[in-house]
């Protein structure tokens, strides 16, 4: 545990990727098996134990601390894992004899009882020092945030070996921890290892976000253009197994089995294959926004009320395997085609065709993406345009310049900052957190009523700036939230943009924004001048009701 | 120890925003503004300010300011030798070594059977470059409470330095830059170096020259000791090199090859303390007593009130009052300083705009 926990508290700090690569790849080629497959699983999230909920961990720490004094330190930290780490009480005569290894841990966590979980934690911590505390608290809490992307890890695993990493990324499905194999593989020692799985996932291939300068580069000629829908992409697929039963499976993005939230979905393929899709709400033939899917996601019971209520639906973008037939090399023209006939074969209502759009230029495509209405009444459910070359093959990760995403703009508002608190993680020392607000008729006049939450921070001299006026301008603090002058002639203004509005009980204003963002600065605007709740409210009816070209409340400028 | 007056402790030392008078003795304790007369803790720039009348500090001291401020620091100076009494109107005044830095001492005021310290800043961690910090019974302990948290626990010095070794041997091509303030800090941590038995020669920025040519003149061997300065960049391959911790973002570092930034500050603790900075190697190493350390010297002073000047003060004034102990947060304006908590406490204690290259 210890070298391993070296080995992430190094890669927390180092922010070159080639020295992180070089970091792992050392730390795998010196460590023996099956140590150095779980750190890899650990590296690349493919761990599948119960994860602690943080509730125990501050439990552990409550019982052995003061209070006030863990609260003070949390605050100051910013983050639950390190603050436990750091405080807990290391008593010499607690010290067991070994410090656990990685592979017991592990071992350990996947079949240990709830029950046992505190007990066994708490004499871990005791056999650890600061750093290994804090790694194995990263660890059983699922939340290791070190800056190492499972990609990356892959990459330096297939180093050892002079790979690819896209080999081992098509191997990865079929593989599991301690990945013994693997490791047997890259090091000559072994043949590649199959997989046996006749429903596997194959790692997605991802979008770019296109900038305005790109297009320059880019001749419209070589790219199909289609909606982006806004649902959750997926993988359905099906495949026979040794018995010549069919398997069936719809994966999330990231190779999560979710058969199981969606019956109604997984059952509707009947032929194999395997579709690259987004799942999305259909009733009576009409895609319903987002709002309406987070419904169907926020409930746990699957019951056949939710199934009636809101029917799952399949919008294919692609297809990896038609039968047996591995079409990934294919270029995506002749991937579509076959896509084309396999939805037209498999004739069932839940599972369709996404449109392309028709275009010769990018003016033209410019036009479709300002008014989607042409995707028909559906048109709430698409958050853009996708480009995608034609002749692309299916390549996992986000390969550069292949397929580009253009998002259709934000929802801008302009906000009051009302309530200022710090940050966690890297902006911890900083009051980068903040409430925001619009404005409505109170008792005694206008007053602000907070609208939503958000963090900012896109560069240190922006954050400074903001950290400073916060400072200067507090008028009162409750624990660590700061009141920040908000009156109309004196305060900040923010441009908010957001993806979406829901209605929210939780909230006092009646509602919510979907992934609100600072989007500017505004130090030139007087408060007074910022947007009134009501203009919200409109924009909210009109999502509702299905009737909006894209509603914004601020003008340019 | 019991008070043998009814005297209250606020009528020997009177705690205002700009540092602690003494006005039965006449003088003022690490003063923020200049005064008539001054007693002095320890060279740090905030605590330690030109511009008083009369100052009272340790010969080293005297010296470290006179180094940073020139010779007309002060309208007149005198040394005070630790553990030797002096007698200053109806207060009797003592030094007592703090383990800080070079020179750093306590000061114990006492008047009419009444003793109260004032600490400065110390440590009780050992400490090669100077004395030792050593305990001194009183009825009021005035603290400092910079890693006043119980999330600070400094550690032992010589794994961080091994930690700091080891990257030298595995990235033999980059230049290791250690940020270490430049009065204290830095000289401890090379003699922390050489301890562990490094002997290549360690470079110097140049704002680390002047202090750190004094703490040899005192006696403090740090080994072969090179300015950057002229120092070609394939010599400096491997190489480490201590510098100001502002000089780490600075274009000085272009002239390293593959510069890997590292600080040495009991900060580097937490993990967005160090990143804030863009430091990639933090080396927890402190000239503060950490929470044990405040915890332990506060109950060891039999003291049962603790006033706490800078810092951290909510979490030790609750950990003082949950012992049954008096406890007050001074709110001195000028020690450390809270908007700048990400280091400009120790920073404020060790680089100056005259320090600056």
């Amino acid at each position: 545990m210890n070298k391993f926990a070296k080995l992430l508290d190094r890669l927390a700090y180092e922010p070159g990727r080639n020295n992180k690569l070089r970091l792992i790849a050392d730390y795998l080629r010196t460590t023996p098996d099956p140590e150095r497959g779980f750190a890899l699983a650990a590296l690349t999230g493919a761990l599948s134990f119960q994860h602690a909920k943080s509730g125990l961990i501050r439990t552990l720490i409550a019982e052995r601390t003061d209070p006030v004094l863990f609260e003070l330190s949390y605050d100051y930290v910013g983050d639950l894992s390190e603050t436990v780490a750091l405080m807990w009480p290391a008593d010499p005569a607690k010290r067991p004899n070994a410090i656990p290894s990685l592979s017991d841990v592990i071992e350990t966590l996947s079949t240990l009882g709830k029950a046992q979980l505190p007990s066994q934690l708490a004499r871990w911590l005791d056999g650890l020092d600061e750093t290994g505390r804090w790694a194995l608290l990263k660890l059983v809490t699922g939340g290791l945030r070190i800056g190492v992307s499972a990609r990356l890890a892959k990459t330096a695993a297939a180093s050892l070996g002079g790979k690819e990493p896209n080999e081992v990324e098509i191997l990865w499905p079929g593989l599991a921890p301690p990945f013994t194999e693997l490791f047997a593989w890259l090091e000559g020692r072994a043949d590649m290892p199959v997989s046996r799985d006749p429903a596997p996932f194959r790692p997605a291939m991802l979008a770019h976000a296109i900038e305005e300068a790109d297009f320059a580069g880019l001749d419209p000629k070589d790219f199909s253009a289609e909606w982006k829908w806004d649902g959750i992409r997926v993988q359905a697929v099906a495949g026979n197994d040794e018995n010549g039963e069919m398997v069936t499976r719809l994966y999330s993005r990231t190779g999560e089995d979710i058969s199981k939230s969606f019956p109604d979905l997984a059952e509707a393929l009947r032929m194999p294959g395997s579709i690259d899709g987004e799942l999305l709400i259909v009733r009576d033939g009409h895609v319903q926004s987002f709002n309406v899917l987070q419904q169907r996601l926020n409930r746990k019971a699957v019951t056949p009320k939710l199934l009636q209520e809101f029917p799952a639906h399949l919008r294919a973008y692609d297809l990896l395997v038609d039968g047996t037939e591995d079409l990934r090399e294919l270029p995506f023209a002749d991937r579509r085609k076959r896509l084309q006939s396999f939805i037209e074969k498999l004739n069932n209502l839940r599972i369709d065709l996404s449109p392309l759009i028709p275009f010769d230029t990018w003016d033209e495509l410019t036009a479709a993406r300002a008014n989607p209405s042409k995707a028909g009444t559906d048109s709430e459910a698409v958050e853009g345009v996708m480009l995608k070359r034609r002749d692309a093959v299916y390549v996992p990760g986000r390969p550069k310049g292949l397929w580009w995403k253009w998002k259709r703009d934000p929802l801008v508002v302009d906000a009051v900052l009302m309530y200022a608190q710090r940050g966690h993680g890297k902006r911890s020392s900083y009051y980068s957190d903040y409430t925001f607000g619009v404005w409505t008729n109170g008792e005694a006049g206008d007053q602000l009523v907070p609208v939503g939450k958000a963090y900012f921070g896109s560069t240190d001299e922006e954050l400074q700036k903001i950290d400073r006026f916060v400072r200067n301008n507090t008028i009162e603090r409750f624990g660590p939230v700061r009141v920040v002058t908000h009156d109309p002639d004196k305060g900040l203004v923010f441009e908010v943009a957001f993806e979406g509005l829901q209605r929210s009980t939780r909230h006092k204003s009646g509602l919510a924004m979907r992934f609100p963002r600072i989007s500017r600065l505004r130090w030139d605007k007087p408060p007074r001048e910022a947007d009134r709740l009501e203009g919200l409210e409109k924009i909210l009816t009109k999502i509702e009701t299905g009737r909006s070209a894209r509603p914004s409340l601020v003008g340019e400028g | 120890m019991t008070y043998l007056s009814a005297m209250r402790p606020e009528e020997i030392l009177t705690p205002t925003p700009s540092g602690v008078c003494c006005q039965t003795g006449g003088f003022h304790i690490d003063p923020t503004r200049p005064v008539d007369k001054a007693v002095i803790t320890h060279g740090h720039s905030d605590h330690a300010r030109p511009g008083h009348g009369a100052v009272l500090a340790t010969q080293e001291t005297l010296d470290l300011m006179r180094l940073r401020y020139g010779e007309n620091f002060a309208g007149s100076t005198q040394a005070a030798i630790p553990g030797e009494t002096l007698t200053l109107g109806g207060a009797k005044v003592t030094f007592h070594p703090a383990g800080h830095v070079l020179g750093s001492a306590q000061v114990a005021v006492e008047c009419k059977g009444l003793k109260i310290v004032a600490s400065g800043d110390y440590k009780d961690a050992p400490d090669p470059t100077c004395a030792p910090f050593e305990l001194v019974p009183c009825d009021v302990f005035i603290t400092e409470a910079t890693f006043g948290l119980p999330v600070f626990r400094h550690g032992d010095t010589s794994g961080e330095i091994a930690k700091l070794l080891h990257s030298v041997a595995v990235f033999p091509e980059r230049a290791h830059l250690v940020g270490a303030y430049s009065l204290g800090k830095a000289q401890r941590v090379m003699a922390l170096i050489r301890k562990a038995g490094y002997d290549k020669p360690i470079y110097l920025h140049g704002a680390m020259e002047k202090i750190t040519n004094y703490y040899v003149s005192r006696g403090i061997d740090l080994g072969e000791l090179r300015p950057v300065r002229g120092a070609d960049k394939t010599e400096l391959a491997g190489a480490i090199a201590l510098c100001p911790p502002s000089a780490l973002q600075d274009v000085w570092t272009r002239r390293f090859p593959d510069p890997l930034p590292c600080f040495a500050s009991g900060w580097m603790r937490v993990r967005a303390r160090a990143r804030q900075r863009g430091v990639e190697f933090p080396l927890v190493i402190s000239d503060h007593a950490d929470w044990d350390g405040l915890t332990t010297t506060i109950a060891a002073t039999g003291a049962s009130e603790i006033w706490v000047t800078h810092g951290q003060e909510d979490a030790l004034v609750h950990w003082c009052k949950a012992r049954g102990l008096r406890a007050r947060p001074l709110a001195i304006v000028g020690y450390g300083d809270e908007e700048e908590s990400g280091g400009g406490a120790e920073g404020g204690s060790g680089e100056t705009p005259a320090a600056q290259p």
